[in-house]
């Protein structure tokens, strides 16, 4: 940085033409963001105003009645619902997810190891409608293995929470995956070593060494996972209808007119609960990035 | 520590690889650990398979394959979506690369802001989002139907080619963008580049196709990749908006033809695996070439 700005005075004046260039480049670059800043104000930055007047007026005329409303009943059910089931899928998919990156990353063959990281990339996308299909396909009412297996007579549903949450899995493992692997990386094998050499046993090398070099990026990686699930709602709409209260599918039905003609601004107020739950879990990840990111070198 | 070296030492210098010093067991356990996550991970999409290809009454069919093209809608959703796709990565690209360059170049100052506004949409759910958008298009026939804005609301709603959802699109492919882009920018000397070109005499449209883009290809080539997959991908927005491109259509035929939507299901699966397999062969070209 220090040194480009002392080389371009020298550098500049002794083409007159070029220095003119030059400044006209600096003013150039303020233009160059506007129209991206711009886009950004209107596309996402009136709908935003919107959500928060909508939420925050009901019949004309500033309210919280909304937001009450938003925080009782089976919409409180639906929204603690959501929280319950992505925190389930953070937790179970964080932990799954880093045990498999281990054996990944452990394994001599890089074949194996691109595979995985491959096939990640392509699952950790494949949310939404094609995913619930192939689960209906495969567990669900006439599923090729409900009925291969007689699951049904059992009591398996695959449209119940725990049916949603194996779903979300699917996804959010590969996810932790790829969010993993980098950290593991990075645990060097010299710090085992010393470990090792010092007389540490495997199981004191995890707690004194590797997990607390790795808490960031799992903490980050639990963070991505919630607000993957917190915020998935194809999926949960493909699979589930409304069978399972998920504050996504009550936002929908409200936008829709679904339930009741006016509840509009209910579904403004819900999405402005989500953005808090969304924003409190995604503020714990920023400085965690930040941290994790010093190991990732 | 005398004592320790000599049984530390054959461990460590005839061993290849680091967890030699517990061969067995850990060998059981990553090979328990693979083959429940390929069991996990390969059943539904077997299962589907199976599903596909079985009737109930006649055995193995392919019908379910080939009524996908013949299938009402099928073509006219698609190319909704690849239209949407091309709109929105040009819409995007267009955008977000001047700004990234000023940023580098000109206005380091502005980078926090970008960074903010590059990661506000993964923090906010798209559903949340659809409801912004879908209150302000309400004001369209409410509030504005005597202003000029309102041929506006109007026509970026056509259900023709909803130029709404490609706004809508650009907002939620912003991260992956900025972050393709920015590992592109960052592996490139931009500042020298640049300058050099400027002080050879190059205009900046010159610098920008001749020197920028070709040193930026798969930093473009996965950001526009990434878009593809997101547009192609997308349900929540377009559904809630009311239109029909191709994630929309697969849930509207599967009440009537179950098995068609798992098939067209699991062609698009493919269909993404192709254009990762694409990308990250793209990615390697690129890193050994340079």
């Amino acid at each position: 940085m220090a040194d480009t700005r002392s080389t371009a005075p020298v550098g500049l004046p002794a083409r007159n033409p070029v220095r003119a260039g030059g400044s006209r480049a600096r003013s150039k670059g303020w233009t160059g963001a506007l129209p991206l800043l711009v886009f950004v104000g209107l596309a996402f930055g009136i709908p935003a105003l919107a959500l928060l007047g909508g939420a925050f007026t009901s019949n004309g005329s500033p309210s919280l009645a909304n937001l009450t409303e938003s925080l009782r009943g089976a919409y409180l059910t639906a929204l603690l619902s959501s929280v319950k089931l992505s925190a389930l899928v953070a937790v179970v998919g964080a932990v799954l997810g880093t045990f498999l990156a281990q054996a990944v990353v452990t394994s001599r063959f890089r074949a194996l190891r691109d595979a995985v990281l491959t096939a990640s990339g392509v699952l950790a996308n494949f949310g939404g409608v094609p995913l619930a299909f192939a689960w209906i396909a495969t567990l669900g009412n006439s599923g090729v293995l409900t009925t291969r297996l007689g699951l049904g007579d059992h009591g398996w549903s695959l449209y119940s929470f725990w049916g949603l949450a194996l779903v979300y899995l699917y996804f959010s493992v590969p996810l932790m995956v790829l969010v993993i692997v980098p950290a593991l990386d990075g645990l060097r094998p010299q710090w085992r070593e010393a470990a090792q050499n010092n007389g540490a046993s495997a199981w004191q090398f995890w707690r004194y060494v590797g997990i607390p070099v790795l808490t960031p990026s799992l903490l980050g990686g639990v963070v991505l996972l919630f607000g993957g699930a917190f915020a998935a709602y194809a999926t949960a709409a493909a699979m589930v209808g409304t069978v399972v209260p998920l504050v996504t599918l009550q936002i929908a039905d409200a936008l829709t007119g679904n339930v009741l003609i006016g509840h509009e601004n209910v579904a403004l107020a819900l999405s402005f609960d989500m953005i808090v739950v969304a924003g409190l879990v995604m503020a714990v990840y920023l400085p965690l990035q930040r941290r994790s990111a010093r190991w990732l070198r | 520590m005398a004592a320790l070296t000599p049984t530390v030492l054959p461990d460590v210098t005839g061993a290849p690889a680091p967890q030699t010093g517990r061969p067995r067991r850990v060998r059981v356990w990553r090979g328990v650990v693979l083959t429940v996550a390929a069991l996990y991970f390969l059943t539904p999409l077997l299962a589907s398979f199976v599903f596909t290809v079985n009737d109930p009454t006649a055995g193995f069919t392919l019908d379910a394959y080939q009524e996908i093209f013949s299938a009402e809608g099928f073509v006219q959703s698609l190319l909704l979506s690849l239209g949407l796709a091309v709109a929105t990565i040009v819409t995007v690209l267009v955008l977000t690369l001047p700004a990234m360059l000023a940023v580098r170049l000109s206005a380091p100052r502005l980078r926090p802001v970008m960074e903010v506004l590059c990661t506000l949409p993964l923090v906010v759910p798209p559903i949340t989002f659809v409801a912004g958008i879908s209150t302000v298009l309400r004001w369209g026939p409410d509030y504005l139907a005597t202003t000029p804005f309102y041929q506006t609301i109007i026509a970026i709603q056509d259900p023709a080619f909803p130029v709404v959802l490609v706004v809508a699109y650009v907002v939620l492919a912003l991260p992956f963008v900025y972050r393709a882009l920015d590992a592109g920018l960052g592996a490139m000397d931009v500042r020298t580049l640049v300058e050099a070109a400027r002080n050879c005499g190059a205009s900046w449209p010159h610098v920008m196709l001749r020197v920028i883009i070709p040193n930026l290809r798969s930093g473009l080539a996965s950001a526009s990749f990434l878009t593809l997959a997101l547009v192609l991908g997308e349900y929540t927005v377009a559904r809630l908006l009311g239109y029909q491109p191709f994630p929309v259509w697969i849930v509207t035929i599967s009440g009537s033809n179950a098995p068609l939507s798992v098939a067209v299901s699991i062609f698009s699966l493919l269909f993404a695996w192709l254009l990762l397999l694409v990308l990250s062969t793209a990615g390697t070209r690129q890193r050994s070439g340079s």
